[in-house]
């Protein structure tokens, strides 16, 4: 018997509060906070899947996923950098400027 | 067996604490301090679920780089944080509904998802890496063209332009 069950549930529970977190959160780091959250949630359900029908690929692909999430995180970082100097603020609703 | 499913357990009551703060607390340092908490957790479930090289190199790459980025960047903007006094979420309600409307959808279609009977043989180092270099090569290759690509994109991004400037 393998725990698959539980860890999907513990999944889609890390999966909501990202969106949560994406939902309300002002600032754009804290946005990206969120992000991270979901795409933990992701990986741990590629691995559980991994684990219980005895699979390479799912561990591969949760592999591929922090690599994609640290790809995200500098870029999402640098794009803050910029708008800090640019726009002089770190909240995402105070940024309207292509707004008619 | 148990004995696995208590330690998952407690690690999986430290990740959704840790969730609940990141996406909770006010200072934004704290929900990053408890976003550490969380990738620790998912290192701690990868590492009894038999992925060793997975939950170091969560610990390694997460923990230790993504992390410490994050951390940077928070204090590099902290003045401007600090002089706004405003709420730091909004519509707390509406996304509350939202977010657990999606759990329960998704708690819904969980057990369609039953295990397979026999259950999966132990997942080895020495198969991830043959796999990774043989069937999975082109999905490799791709990540590190993202990698380059993300690089020297940030590179772009981030860096003042003097030269505009100075001619």
């Amino acid at each position: 018997m393998s725990p698959l069950q539980p860890l999907l549930l513990l999944s889609c529970a890390l999966f909501s509060l990202g969106v949560f977190g994406m939902l309300t959160r002002r600032n754009a780091i804290g946005l990206l906070l969120a992000v991270e959250l979901i795409l933990n949630a992701a990986a741990l359900n590629f691995v559980a899947f991994s684990q219980a029908v005895g699979s390479v690929h799912g561990q591969a692909f949760a592999l591929f996923i922090i690599a994609l999430a640290a790809c995200e995180a500098v870029v999402g970082l640098a794009i803050i950098m910029s708008l800090v100097r640019t726009a002089n603020t770190v909240f995402a609703d105070e940024l309207d400027l292509l707004k008619g | 067996m148990t004995i696995q499913l208590g330690i998952i357990g407690l690690f999986a009551l430290m990740v959704l604490i840790g969730a609940l703060w990141v996406v909770m607390l006010r200072s934004l340092f704290r929900a990053a301090m408890s976003l550490g908490l969380v990738l620790v957790g998912v290192a701690g479930i990868f590492l009894v679920l038999g992925a060793e090289f997975l939950a170091f190199a969560q610990i390694l790459i997460y923990v230790g780089a993504i992390l410490t980025l994050v951390v940077f960047a928070i204090m590099l903007t902290a003045k401007l944080h600090a002089a706004n006094a405003a709420p730091a979420s909004r519509q707390t309600g509406p996304a509350a509904l939202i977010s657990l409307g999606l759990f329960i959808l998704l708690a819904s279609i969980t057990p369609v998802f039953a295990p397979p009977p026999a259950g999966g043989e132990i997942v080895t180092l020495a198969a991830l890496g043959q796999q990774l270099v043989t069937t999975l090569i082109l999905p490799f290759e791709v990540i590190s063209l993202v990698f380059v690509v993300a690089m020297v994109g940030a590179i772009a991004v981030a860096a003042t332009r003097r030269d505009k400037t100075s001619s």
